[in-house]
């Protein structure tokens, strides 16, 4: 029985990675060269079904949805690259720092942590993001501030744990600084729990960003990104299924292979 | 309105069929293109319609509110001495009667007999004079009210509006609503005298209103009971029309036009103008802006032709100056075409302006309007073939209306403004120094015809001076004025009657059951 | 008892923490409730009487303490955007239809996938097994609006199981608005079914090789025994943990799906309240939800005492 588990482990790992390189790469090749133009409009072609030409088909404006569906995941995977990275930033530096001095600093900022992980996700993002202002760096912030708690717990709690520990207390004898302990010593140990973080966090970080720019407080218009094209679609889709097809299933796709990556990794570190 | 009593002689003898005719057939007609009211067919009287609307209403007080929407719902519930006709004239309404003095001070009203409140008291002269100074006190000084002198009491039937100074326009804006004076909460408990009363209100969900019986106007309104219903998202709004929830839906873009009539449904297609101005206002201090040869540029490096095609199937007005084709008297349109699409001319220009190689442009757009949203992408395309890098910053309404309405802090923005069918409604915002100048229009020769033209009291000559002033503008491009756009309404082909006003009225009295539809 | 007390005080600083929050954030944003209502032809005199009445004009500490003066007797003052309505008249419209909508989700959550969970765990690594693993995996991948358009269309539209925006209010008939909202209902629980059968399926396997488990053999107990008796009991202690979060993550997931379906719930309403500057409303929606949070939280805390003697302080 473990035998099956350890293969499917390798599975998840390896089918993970692969689906996030192949839209990885078709994001990054899709800043710099698409089929087509990803804004130009073109009048004689609108709503086309998928064909040769264009395999997607094209959008009421005449716009190729291949082209803006490369284009467009690039700005998935760049907000989700720059949330995730902000709130594994911050969250280290939080988690380590509280972790390691405790106090009555640790108690407030954990309070503060946990209701910043009790409350809804989306809803908090929605707020803040009214509140900044609609745009690609507002949903950046909001997200990346959301994203600070997941990291900060884990790091905190691992800076708890080996504080105490042998090789800590050594180092500590032999007159090593606290910040060398923490960052050099202790935060190795973390690696894998915070790749698995890091895993959920883009996961939760393209749903995240699909939903904003779904409900039109994401990336501005006319450059794509997948939640609005998405939603323009809502109201083709009985005549044009094929505009939302190719964003939708790119989401699922890109969403799917960051948890099975994330599956994979927490089957690692078992 | 002859056509209303044949229907109605009409109708007395088909009642008793429209009663025994029981469902049925259903009419398999997808679309027609009548040009203001949708096919005729034989009305019946009785039924309930859903219209649904993608907002909400302001306020049920008919002299606190400001926005298109709600006074178009309302216009079912309220009327004034006299109202708009679909053809864009003033009939009398409250009042049976009015004459205007020669010197244009003094407007004279009869009242109509027999009109009474939902409330069942009759209108009398106080509640007309309370209605208009509650009216013009609320709208304070910087509106049109501020000529008004005083409302006279003649006698029991007849009211006198005496203004300062004389204003041939002034007649559109008695078009206010008149309520009962004793009603101490017209927000609450809203009383008036329209061809539907107020049934219910739910914030956030749904208006009802049913049939007004004292109604003074014979045979209207056919159906018993109207509700208007707020669905915030158009998609979501759209989705219950193909479902049936609800019947009639207003603004459909043409990718809806094409569904429905693809997915042969049983709607029909109703053409008119939303009679908007829609345009991209300027922000004529702004630096590259207040070039006039970069504005006119503008004009030239935008193809309205091409929004048109994309946006409404070719069915939109262009329009070259801020002023709708629907007000014939005062419309020129001679301004449609001072700019055609020409992005040579508008290269020209820009280099004549020193700014050859193009510069930055952000376009403010509200975000829970598509349609603006859509014609700003458009725009910015069409602008990158001149060199000029324009981008869109989407903002939510109210920090639209605090930020470039207010604040006038903005490079360019997609909007389009409503008016009333007063001429002056529409040109007297480019004034130097108005408070809804958003456009920051400052043109000495437009201030003297202004002026002129608001004092003229012979018509002919009022719209000579309204037209010179539509020239100033599209010459001086005081923005880029593109179209009034096309409304595609759509409309359960069980109900027959909608009709297009030139200003804001979704009116509901004149909707009806097609005869033999059933229920 | 000093636990409860504790617990009550981080209640009311969160409240509180939330609220100065939200009432600072709205007093910076550009845009405010009288000009949003009056829109584009108000002249500036309406303007100015309208936000004298709204009480804008007043210094920010004195509306906010207004507020929380209010807001402890019970009272959330009247909403901006309505002309006629108070807060709490809208809540109590608004208020039954999200919680009705939460409870379905929730039960339809823990009807399917429990069983799921234990049949998954009890063939791990057999072909059931990894069908299952396989489907929530995918449907936990599809975003909430994404599955609320595709079951309006499907089955809304092209099969007609269900009419799209006929909502029936609760008021009405309860079990008329309970069957509105069975599609709505879905969408928001299948992402999280997906969620919770992995996270039970984990746990149970998780505590497989424990040595309870296998002196619950040695006394000659069958295998489904061991598991229902013994392995579930235990492997349900951090699925509780992990429900309550989930009960957030309803909350939010229903002010999209509201959006999608046209629902009249809390979310919606809290959407155009962000939008319309109506400050009262937000707060006291964000207020609700905040304590509702909180208050799950604590609930589960107390749960998880019971079921689990080992945990103290």
């Amino acid at each position: 029985m473990k035998i099956s588990i350890k293969k499917k482990r390798n599975y998840n790992l390896i089918i993970g990675l692969c689906l996030t390189g192949f839209f990885a790469l078709m994001a990054l090749v899709g800043q710099f060269w698409t089929p087509y133009s990803v804004t130009s409009m073109d009048p004689l072609s609108v709503n086309v079904a998928p064909c040769l030409a264009h395999p997607f088909g094209t959008d009421n404006f005449g716009r190729d949805i291949l082209s803006r569906v490369m284009n467009g995941s690039g700005m998935t995977f760049f907000v989700a690259i720059c949330t995730v990275l902000m709130g594994a930033v911050i969250g280290t530096v939080v988690g380590a720092l509280t972790g390691y001095f405790g106090g009555w600093i640790d108690e407030i900022i954990m309070r503060i942590n946990d209701i910043l992980l009790s409350f809804p996700s989306v809803l908090l993002a929605l707020l803040f993001i009214s509140f900044l202002g609609p745009g690609t760096v507002n949903v950046i912030l909001a997200l990346g501030i959301l994203f600070i708690p997941s990291f900060a717990r884990i790091v905190r709690s691992e800076m708890i744990r080996c504080k105490e520990l042998d090789f800590v207390k050594s180092a500590k004898v032999m007159g090593v600084g606290p910040f060398r302990i923490m960052f050099v010593h202790i935060l190795p140990n973390t690696l894998v729990s915070m790749l698995t973080a890091a895993a959920i966090g883009f996961n939760n970080a393209v749903l995240a960003e699909a939903s904003m720019s779904y409900l039109g407080l994401g990336v501005q218009p006319p450059l794509p990104s997948l939640g609005r094209m998405l939603s323009e679609a809502q109201s083709y889709l009985f005549n044009t299924p094929w505009y939302a097809i190719a964003p939708g299933v790119t989401i699922i796709l890109i969403i799917l292979g960051f948890s099975m990556i994330s599956e994979g990794l927490r089957a690692v570190e078992r | 309105m002859k056509k209303n009593t044949i229907l109605c002689s009409l109708l007395v003898l088909l009642v008793s069929a429209a009663l025994c005719a029981c469902g049925g057939d259903k009419n398999t007609e997808t679309s027609s293109t009548a040009a203001n009211t949708s096919s005729e067919d034989t009305p019946t009287t009785g039924g309930s319609v859903v219209f649904g609307m993608t907002q909400d209403l302001v306020s049920l007080d008919p002299h606190q509110i400001t926005d298109a929407g709600t006074r178009s719902v309302v216009f079912n519930i309220y009327e004034g001495l006299v109202k708009p006709t679909s053809t864009g004239d003033l009939e009398p309404a409250v009042a049976s009667d009015y004459t205007i003095s020669d010197d244009a001070k003094t407007y004279t009203f009869t009242l109509r007999d027999g009109v009474t409140f939902h409330d069942g008291s009759a209108v009398t002269a106080e509640d007309v004079k309370y209605s208009i100074e509650r009216y013009a006190e609320i709208q304070g000084e910087s509106s049109a009210f501020s000529l008004l002198d005083q409302v006279e009491i003649v006698d029991e039937k007849t009211v006198a509006v005496h203004l300062t100074e004389g204003n041939s326009e002034f007649l559109a804006n008695l078009t206010l609503a008149v309520i009962p004076k004793a009603n101490e909460d017209p927000a609450g408990n809203p009383v008036g005298t329209g061809p539907f009363k107020y049934v219910s209100y739910t914030p956030g969900q749904n208006l009802t209103l049913a049939k007004n019986e004292n109604y003074w106007k014979e045979g209207a309104p056919y159906l018993d009971e109207v509700q208007f219903k707020f669905i915030a998202d158009t998609d979501t709004a759209f989705t219950q029309l193909q479902a049936g929830t609800i019947d009639i839906m207003n603004y459909l873009t043409t990718a809806q036009v094409q569904t429905l009539s693809q997915s042969g449904s049983q709607f029909e297609i109703v053409e008119g103008n939303m009679n908007l101005v829609h345009a991209m206002f300027l922000n004529n201090e702004y630096e590259p802006l207040s070039d006039v040869r970069v504005r006119q540029a503008l004009c030239y490096a935008v193809d309205r032709d091409a929004i048109n095609s994309f946006l409404f199937d070719g069915k939109s007005h262009i329009i070259g100056s801020h002023m709708i084709p629907s007000l014939q008297t005062w419309y020129e349109p001679e301004a449609e075409t001072v700019y055609t699409y020409d992005v040579n001319k508008a290269k020209e220009l820009l280099a004549e302006a020193g700014y050859g190689d193009g510069f930055d442009l952000e376009i403010t757009v509200p975000s829970s309007y598509s349609q603006h949203v859509d014609t700003a992408q458009i725009i910015v395309e069409q602008l990158a073939a001149v060199g000029i890098n324009a981008t869109i910053q989407k903002v939510e309404w109210s920090t639209w209306l605090e930020d470039v309405y207010t604040n006038r802090n903005y490079q360019a923005t997609v909007i389009g403004f409503d008016g009333t069918l007063a001429p002056s409604d529409w040109l007297q915002k480019y004034g130097t120094g108005v408070s809804n100048n958003i456009a920051n229009y400052s043109n000495e020769e437009y201030d003297s015809i202004l002026e002129q033209a608001l004092a003229a009291i012979d018509t002919d000559e009022k719209a000579a001076l309204y037209k010179e002033l539509q020239m100033n503008l599209a010459e001086n491009a005081a923005s880029v004025y593109i179209e009034d756009p096309a409304d595609f309404v759509a409309m359960d082909s069980r109900l027959g009657g909608y009709t297009f006003y030139p200003t804001a009225a979704w009116d509901m009295s004149v909707i009806y059951v097609k005869e033999g539809a059933g229920q | 008892m000093k636990y409860i007390l504790k617990k009550i005080v981080t209640l009311i600083i969160t409240l509180l923490f939330i609220s100065l929050i939200t009432f600072t954030a709205f007093s910076v944003i550009p845009g405010d409730a009288a000009t949003a209502r009056l829109g584009t032809d108000a002249t500036p005199e309406q303007v100015a009487q309208l936000r004298e009445e709204m009480g804008l004009d007043d210094p920010l500490p004195e509306r906010y303490v207004n507020w929380l003066g209010g807001a402890i007797r019970g009272d959330f003052g009247d909403s901006y955007q309505y002309d006629t309505s108070t807060v709490a008249s809208l809540m109590a419209d608004r208020l039954p239809v999200t919680l009705i909508l939460a409870v379905m989700s929730l039960v339809l959550i823990l009807v399917i996938s429990v069983p799921l969970g234990i049949v998954s765990a009890r063939y791990a690594g057999k072909w059931l097994d990894t069908l299952i693993n396989q489907v929530s995996q995918v449907t936990m991948a599809i975003p909430a609006f994404f599955l609320g358009i595709l079951i309006t269309y499907i089955f809304g539209l092209i099969l007609s199981w269900f009419q799209p925006g006929a909502f029936v209010d609760p008021s009405v008939s309860f079990w008329g608005c309970v069957a509105s909202l069975i599609f709505p209902a879905i969408a928001v629980a299948l992402p999280k079914i997906a969620m919770v059968v992995k996270f039970l399926r984990n746990s149970i396997l998780s505590e497989m090789p424990k040595d309870y488990v296998r002196t619950a053999y040695s006394r000659g107990n069958g295998k489904s025994r061991v598991l229902y008796v013994h392995i579930l009991r235990n492997a349900l202690i951090p699925v509780i943990t992990f429900v309550a979060i989930i009960i957030a993550e309803i909350m939010a997931g229903s002010i999209i799906v509201e959006q999608v379906f046209g629902i009249p719930g809390m979310g919606q309403l809290l959407i155009t309240s962000i939008s319309a500057r109506d400050y009262p409303v937000v707060q006291a929606i964000v207020t609700y939800i905040t304590a509702i949070v909180v208050i799950v939280n604590f609930l589960v805390d107390i749960l998880y005492r019971l079921v689990d003697p080992r945990v103290k302080a």
